[in-house]
């Protein structure tokens, strides 16, 4: 008892007299991300110069980023958390959040002001969109089309509603197995107004004249649940258009060559970050609020953008983003004229009944 | 009892009754058999039937209301929701009590998210409300209370009176919320002697003395506050909830929670089979939302074509198998196995790469000019695409049963039944074909229960009409986290499968099954 009271009051004057050693500090973190190119910009822009500024510390990488909040909420009910840092995207945070699984925290406390002088909270801004969400980058689901074939006569599309053009545009769509996204854009190529597409799609009415839309195309539509469905099967010429992730369309056309183009009408940004678990032992989170403050600072975040198309979620990582990446960012004045911000509240409350409806629609 | 010299109960060697003796050394030959499978028997308990059991018992389970909102439940017990619109005005108090608590531990959203799968709206409800709810105007009390007196601030003062058992009695609300008060600083680790007095408490505090207590007898302290009450201004928590959220005006809310307040509920169950739990009783979901009874029709119509097929292509390969020479019959074994060496997702995708609109077998065809190139078939994202690739999948599973039956059967009945005159057909349907139906038994079992629970290949070939029950409840768990759901589908599906087997004894008898 003496020792613990002895080594407790130890530890307060060490943290008092200036924040935690690298003794206190836990010399592994296990981290957890998607895998694939995205988590290669993450090793690349900051996990690898972290590692070598801190001898004797390791990562280890767990590519289980999709099912997160499920493995997580299993982690808590068996009471041992073995992840230190996880990657998800912002719904899956406020999820996680509400859950109370993952930690809240105070963003000018936790995260370095930014280059510009800036406080962390003002830097990232409206970005911070849970308590608990630290976010990275900002990403969106656009569409992207076969270039060669686009019909003769007929221009390449530069609308989402081409989507629905099935007399210009012929051939198979692939669209996400989900609500999110599609009901949106369904009610947009209705005639909806954009900043009334919420309001409608709370109404009952407004659903079934999403799904009525949607109706038009369904025949045509291979529904996708993984991210890498849509440039694979574009690349085999499976479908003519298809929804995906920017990035992924970024390798399509970039990396692999592949004779595809990009819509950027109507992307929907969302948001990508760190959660940092609930329940870790004291020295494990010193390490990972370590390598946080270090990963999120303006710098690395504008890094990360070298690697990967897309955007720093930091505003004072914006002009050092490298020339040749700024036009291929989702938040480039150039894409983004006409966009959509996920409704993270909205989906929050509807997810649930919408999903069911639209799963019964898909199964009909 | 003819053996006269045999007086009393026959003796064993060392004096013991000989039939004690004996039952003796059963029992421990019983207790050694036992100690061999414990093992096992305690591995399959504690890495199988336990984690089941308890996955089963969460389609019932619903603690998370009763837990959260204890007082607001107790209140809602008696409300009558037919006769008023709103739960009687002792609901504010309850309600302020229970969210005060339930933001403090974080439990508030995780009740959110449980109630929104019944009503879609409550998440947000709650997450706003926790919000609201530590900056109430109810400050306006402690104001007061600290006005009249300062030491009502002193954390050590309130720890001294609420030890008087006479205190206690006539501040009923101040206590037990005092005592949930110190019960989660206990569990925190916290001194209630150090930590500031909440403004719940002084709400409490003011309730209890505005119902005007025998105050005599009492410090007074509680005899000037007692006094001065009636003139203190007033905070009212009804308007302070609907200023958090106008929806708490709403009666759907509270009678979705009255209804969800038992600890154990039907409505996964319900859920799970296209019905409602609501205020007004069990009812059937609307159209639009109906799709478990599609999910477990199609499930059930798919592995039973699925066996079939098996049945169908794997019957003749089992007899080429049991009739050829054993040389030949292990090589052609190593190609039926093969699959199984291979993972199941290369196989899966395999099947992709032949079945698309662009794939193997439709170049082919358009090649030999069998299909024109605008109207390639469509393979794969339906219900074919799912039959074709699983049928391919489990055909092992038909095939080596049935192989091992067939092996049994001599071939000298064939012949004696040509010579004596059947014809080829009538000999194998009257002769072989019933003694290798144990086999046909045997596969269709392991099939069709292996079927019926596949998940990962309708997710990649079965497109939206050749996906299984089996692809939802992965959903439930995975993604729209409602565990209870899962659970109570879970539950049905294993249920179908015990009363197909069941009737599968009833008819066929499972005597009958034979794997070699």
């Amino acid at each position: 008892m003496k020792l613990t009271k002895t080594l407790l009051a130890s530890t307060a004057l060490a943290m008092t007299a200036g924040g935690l050693s690298a003794q206190d500090m836990a010399d592994s973190m296990t981290i957890v991300s998607w895998g694939g190119a995205y988590q290669n910009s993450q090793l690349k822009a900051y996990v690898e110069p972290y590692l070598a500024d801190n001898d004797g510390v390791s990562a280890t990488w767990d590519e289980s980023s999709n099912e997160a909040v499920a493995k997580l909420r299993a982690m808590n009910e068996a009471g041992n958390i073995t992840w230190d840092l996880v990657d998800v995207v912002a719904a899956d945070a406020i999820r996680l959040c509400d859950e109370g699984l993952a930690m809240e925290f105070d963003a000018d406390e936790l995260l370095l002001p930014g280059d510009d002088g800036s406080d962390a909270s003002d830097d990232f801004g409206d970005l911070l969109v849970s308590d608990c969400f630290i976010p990275q980058i900002v990403y969106s689901t656009t569409v992207g089309y076969r270039t060669d074939l686009v019909p003769e006569g007929a221009d390449a599309p530069t609308d989402i509603c081409a989507l629905w053009d099935l007399e210009t545009y012929p051939g198979k769509r692939a669209l996400e197995k989900r609500p999110i996204n599609n009901m949106e854009w369904a009610l947009y190529c209705d005639g909806v107004a954009k900043d009334e597409i919420y309001d409608v799609l709370e109404t009952e009415e407004g659903q079934e004249q999403a799904l009525a839309k949607l109706d038009e195309i369904k025949d045509e539509v291979i529904w996708w649940s993984a991210g890498a469905d849509t440039p694979q099967l574009l690349a085999d010429g499976e479908v003519f258009m298809g929804s995906t992730y920017n990035g992924r369309l970024y390798s399509v056309i970039e990396e692999q060559d592949q004779p595809v183009g990009m819509l950027w009408d109507m992307q929907v940004f969302d948001l990508d970050g760190w959660i940092i678990p609930t329940g870790l032992s004291e020295d494990r989170l010193a390490r990972v609020e370590d390598f946080v403050k270090f990963a999120t600072d303006t710098q690395r975040l504008a890094d990360q953008a070298k690697y990967i198309s897309y955007g720093p979620a930091r505003a004072s990582s914006a002009p050092m983003v490298p020339e040749d990446m700024k036009m291929h960012m989702p938040t480039d004045p150039e894409n983004s004229k006409n966009t959509l911000l996920y409704n993270y509240d909205f989906w929050a409350d509807y997810r649930d009944d919408i999903d069911a409806k639209f799963q019964a629609w898909l199964a009909q | 009892m003819s053996d006269a010299t045999q007086d009393g109960p026959m003796l064993a060697a060392d004096g013991t009754p000989l039939k004690r003796s004996l039952n003796r050394a059963l029992r421990r030959q019983k207790l050694r058999a036992l100690m061999l499978i414990a093992p096992l028997l305690i591995f399959v308990l504690i890495t199988f039937i336990a984690p089941i059991a308890d996955m089963l018992f969460r389609s019932v389970e619903n603690d998370i209301v009763a837990d959260t909102l204890p007082e607001t439940v107790e209140v809602l017990a008696d409300w009558d929701h037919t006769a008023s619109d709103l739960p009687p005005d002792a609901i504010w108090p309850a309600f302020y009590t229970d969210m005060f608590f339930a933001e403090e531990k974080k439990l508030h959203t995780r009740l959110g998210t449980r109630l929104n799968y019944e009503l879609t709206g409550v998440s947000s409800l709650f997450r706003k409300t926790g919000r609201a709810v530590g900056r109430f105007d109810t400050d306006t009390y402690t104001d007061q209370f600290t006005d009249l007196d300062e030491s009502w601030e002193d954390p050590a003062s309130w720890v001294t009176m609420m030890e008087d058992d006479a205190t206690r009695e006539a501040l009923p609300m101040t206590a037990s919320a005092w005592d949930r008060w110190t019960a989660y600083l206990d569990t925190e680790g916290d001194d209630p002697a150090e930590e500031d007095i909440e403004d719940l408490l002084f709400t409490m505090l003011y309730l209890d003395l505005a119902a005007q207590p025998p105050v005599s007898g009492l410090s007074e302290r509680i005899q000037q506050a007692a006094a001065a009450v009636p003139s203190f201004e007033t905070v009212d928590l009804q308007a302070q909830f609907l200023d958090a959220d106008e929806d708490w005006a709403d009666p759907q809310v509270w009678r979705v929670i009255q209804t969800y307040a038992p600890r154990y509920t039907p409505g996964y169950f319900l859920n799970a089979v296209d019905m409602q739990l609501t205020p007004e009783g069990v009812e059937m979901r609307p159209d639009n939302e109906r799709i478990y009874g599609i999910l477990f029709k199609r499930t059930i119509f798919m592995s039973v074509t699925i066996t079939l097929s098996c049945i169908l292509l794997g019957y003749p390969v089992a007899w080429i198998l049991a009739n050829l020479p054993m040389r030949t019959a292990n090589l052609l074994m190593i190609l039926v196995l093969l699959p199984f060496w291979t993972s199941l997702l290369v196989r899966t995708s395999a099947w992709k790469v032949l079945l698309q609109q662009q794939g193997v077998i439709n170049d082919i065809l358009v090649w030999l000019r069998l299909v024109d190139d605008g109207n390639r078939l469509i393979m794969m994202n339906n219900q074919f695409g799912t039959i074709v690739a699983m049928t391919h999948i489990l055909l092992p599973f038909m095939i080596l049963p049935l192989y091992s039956v067939m092996q049994t059967i001599p071939p000298t009945y064939l012949r004696a039944a040509k010579s004596l005159g059947a014809t080829n057909w009538t000999a194998f349907w009257r002769v072989y074909f019933p003694q290798s139906v144990p086999g046909i038994g045997a596969g269709s079992i392991l099939v069709f229960i292996l079927a019926i629970g596949y998940y990962i290949t309708p997710e990649i070939v079965g497109g939206t009409t050749g996906t299984f029950i089996s692809n939802r409840i992965a959903y439930h768990i995975s993604s729209s986290l409602n565990w209870g759901l899962a659970a109570a589908l879970g539950t049905i599906l294993l249920a179908v499968v015990l009363l197909l087997y069941w009737v599968y004894d009833r008819i066929v008898g499972i005597d009958n099954v034979k794997l070699g």
